[in-house]
């Protein structure tokens, strides 16, 4: 397998070679490889523990693995970044629990978001520019929030709090989409509703998704890495995976 | 650039209270200075000196509004940052004594000719000079804050231990300050001052000047603090109070935005102490005790944290009410400040400023709800008539 990923490596938007990490003795990642392609959608699948969340943590910076590689676009080595230059590279992150600035608007959490210069004092006389408030503008009906751009993001349905935050990722206009359980709690309409939000963000960019909800998975009908005990279980179309048997016995047979 | 920070700042409430706190660094002056005694609209020159050092508590109580209210940094060593402005003009104070102190030395200050020190110590240099001075009031509590927050943000030293090792900060100060042989005086710290810029300091002239600095002091660091949150900085630095991840994940370094917030603060506190020891004419080494730094977390806790006028307020009616308490009751005050700050934080959580605030909010809110209802029942009318 690791002769296949370093082929990839080069033309490859995030790659993992042999990843591990132990907290207290207890590995949570056990050599995980995998390559996503530019552009591609993945679903990331997995019993609780597996290491999903540590994944994504490695990643975006802000847990340093034992061993391992992982790079950005073939030659950038994420394990030598912080969480900060990670995000300014281009990648972006939503958390499980919806992470949003409750005590802002949505206005303003899309404009604290939006890629512009970061540092203190651009910021501090930072004055909103006429491309800048269309870009949100746009970002605002993608996420179906148009109507609601003065509410304080504190209150927000939980399903509207969601979509702010991959708002949010958009406006950071990264080019690589990590996204930890978009879905859970949302109703039925809203996850089909997310389904093609995703799909269409997905155009242009390449996601990372990481859902236990397999219903959402089939809709978004794309391929799937299985994940147990950190390390890769499985890959491949959905049904494909779901026959594994190992992936039965490790996930959804329990 | 700096204009559009300037007038992004001013928003109604702040320019009312700007209004005020220029009005009475007119006011209270000219009542002191010219009208008589007897006359019923006198101020008299205690007064004067008595809210002139409410003025720079208010300005300290402001600094750590800026980092406690909007950046979640809460600083138990807030006192510190104001003591180290105080010793700044204290050292100053000194120099002008000249060779009018008792042991008529015309360079060395009293206590140092006490200590048979032969030579001015080396850091004590430059502060013959008045603009000297008032830099390093600025600058030494930036600095301060500047290495401190440098270690402490880049280690991510947060919540309640970022707040112990700030009241280590101040009590380390405390320790160094009481010491003879640094040079500060020890124990007695600095007093005995007689002039500032060549007026005589206890002068009626003196006090009112000063009295009309800290207040338009204070009016520009509330300025400069709104401008501060207002601002797309101010709205990241509330960012990091409430989701530092989010922050961090979007791309902002919360190291840099913290220190920045901090050594802002740090420098207001430095100008605050800096004016409030003329004005109560000493400075010893009692100004860095940690139960200090506490009381200015209380007083802008009462006056309503994250509002930027609570603490101004907050700090001058807590400092009134100790002044008449310490006067009809000594024994009880610390139990009435504990005991305020009990009640404030279960019954006032949003302190004085945010409670009102909220009220004028929700009644806005409840007239534009019937307003919009109204509107409502116009519209639906000529349908349910069709």
């Amino acid at each position: 397998m690791n002769t296949l990923a370093s082929n990839a490596k080069p033309t490859s938007i995030l790659y993992l070679d042999g990843v591990s990490v132990s907290f207290d003795g207890f590995r949570a990642l056990n050599s995980l490889s995998f390559v996503i392609e530019p552009g591609e959608l993945r679903a990331i699948i997995g019993p609780n523990g597996a290491g999903k969340t540590t994944m994504m943590d490695i990643i975006t910076g802000k847990t340093r693995p034992d061993a391992g590689e992982v790079f950005f676009k073939g030659t950038i080595d994420l394990t030598q970044k912080d969480e900060a230059e990670i995000a300014q590279l281009g990648i972006g992150r939503k958390f499980q629990k919806p992470t949003v600035f409750e005590s802002h608007t949505v206005w303003d959490n899309l404009e604290l978001a939006l890629n512009r210069n970061r540092g203190v004092f651009s910021t501090l006389f930072y004055r909103l520019t006429v491309e800048d408030s269309s870009r949100i503008e746009e970002i605002l009906s993608t996420v179906r929030l148009a109507d609601r751009r003065d509410v304080l993001a504190a209150n927000l349905s939980h399903g509207q709090k969601q979509w702010l935050e991959i708002g949010m990722l958009l406006a950071q206009d990264p080019e690589l989409l990590l996204v930890d359980e978009p879905v859970a709690g949302m109703t039925d309409a809203e996850t089909a509703e997310t389904a093609i939000l995703l799909k269409e963000i997905a155009k242009t960019r390449s996601v990372v998704v990481v859902e236990h909800d397999m219903g959402f998975i089939r809709d978004l009908g794309v391929k799937v890495t299985c994940l147990a005990e950190g390390s890769v279980l499985a890959e491949g179309s959905i049904d494909f995976v779901s026959a594994d048997q190992r992936v039965i016995e490790n996930y959804l047979g329990r | 650039m700096i204009s559009s920070f300037i007038l992004k700042a001013l928003d109604r409430n702040i320019v009312i209270a700007v209004a005020l706190l220029l009005a009475i660094a007119a006011l209270v002056p000219a009542l002191n200075l010219l009208t008589s005694p007897d006359h019923p609209l006198h101020v008299p020159t205690y007064i004067v000196s008595l809210f002139g050092k409410y003025l720079t508590y208010a300005l300290l109580a402001l600094a750590l509004d800026l980092v406690w209210g909007f950046c979640g940094i809460l600083s138990l060593g807030h006192a510190a940052f104001f003591a180290l402005g105080g010793y700044a003009m204290g050292m100053y104070l000194m120099r002008q004594i000249g060779a009018r102190g008792s042991y008529g030395d015309p360079l060395l200050p009293d206590f140092m000719v006490f200590l048979n020190w032969k030579e001015l110590p080396w850091f004590w240099y430059g502060f013959d000079m008045f603009w000297f001075a008032a830099l390093v009031a600025v600058l030494v509590p930036g600095l301060l804050a500047f290495i401190f927050g440098w270690f402490a943000f880049r280690s991510r030293v947060n919540g309640v231990y970022l707040s112990i090792i700030t009241q280590a900060m101040t009590f380390a100060l405390l320790l160094a300050f009481f010491r003879n042989d640094m040079g500060f005086g020890g124990n007695n710290g600095l007093t005995d001052f007689k002039d500032i810029m060549g007026f005589n300091i206890q002068s009626n002239g003196t006090r009112s000047a000063l009295f009309a600095t800290s207040a338009i002091a204070l009016a520009v660091s509330l300025i400069i603090a709104s401008g501060i949150v207002r601002s797309k900085y101010g709205k990241i630095l509330v960012g990091v109070r409430d989701a530092e991840s989010r922050t961090r994940f979007l791309g902002y370094r919360v190291e840099h935005m913290k220190l920045f917030a901090f050594v802002v603060s740090a420098m207001m506190a430095g100008v605050a102490g800096a004016l409030y020891v003329p004005q109560v004419g000493i400075i010893n080494p009692g100004e860095f005790d940690p139960a200090n730094s506490i009381e200015v977390v209380i007083w802008t806790a009462v006056g309503g944290r994250g509002t930027l006028i609570g603490p101004i307020v907050g700090a001058i009616l807590v400092n009134g009410g100790k002044s008449i308490f310490t006067a009809a009751f000594p024994e009880f005050w610390l139990f009435a400040l504990g005991g305020l700050f009990v009640l404030v934080t279960l019954f006032l959580p949003k302190g004085i400023v945010g409670t009102a605030r909220q009220f004028i909010e929700r009644r806005k809110d409840y007239r534009k709800a019937k307003a919009d209802e109204a509107a409502r029942a116009f519209a639906a009318e000529p349908q349910a008539a069709e």
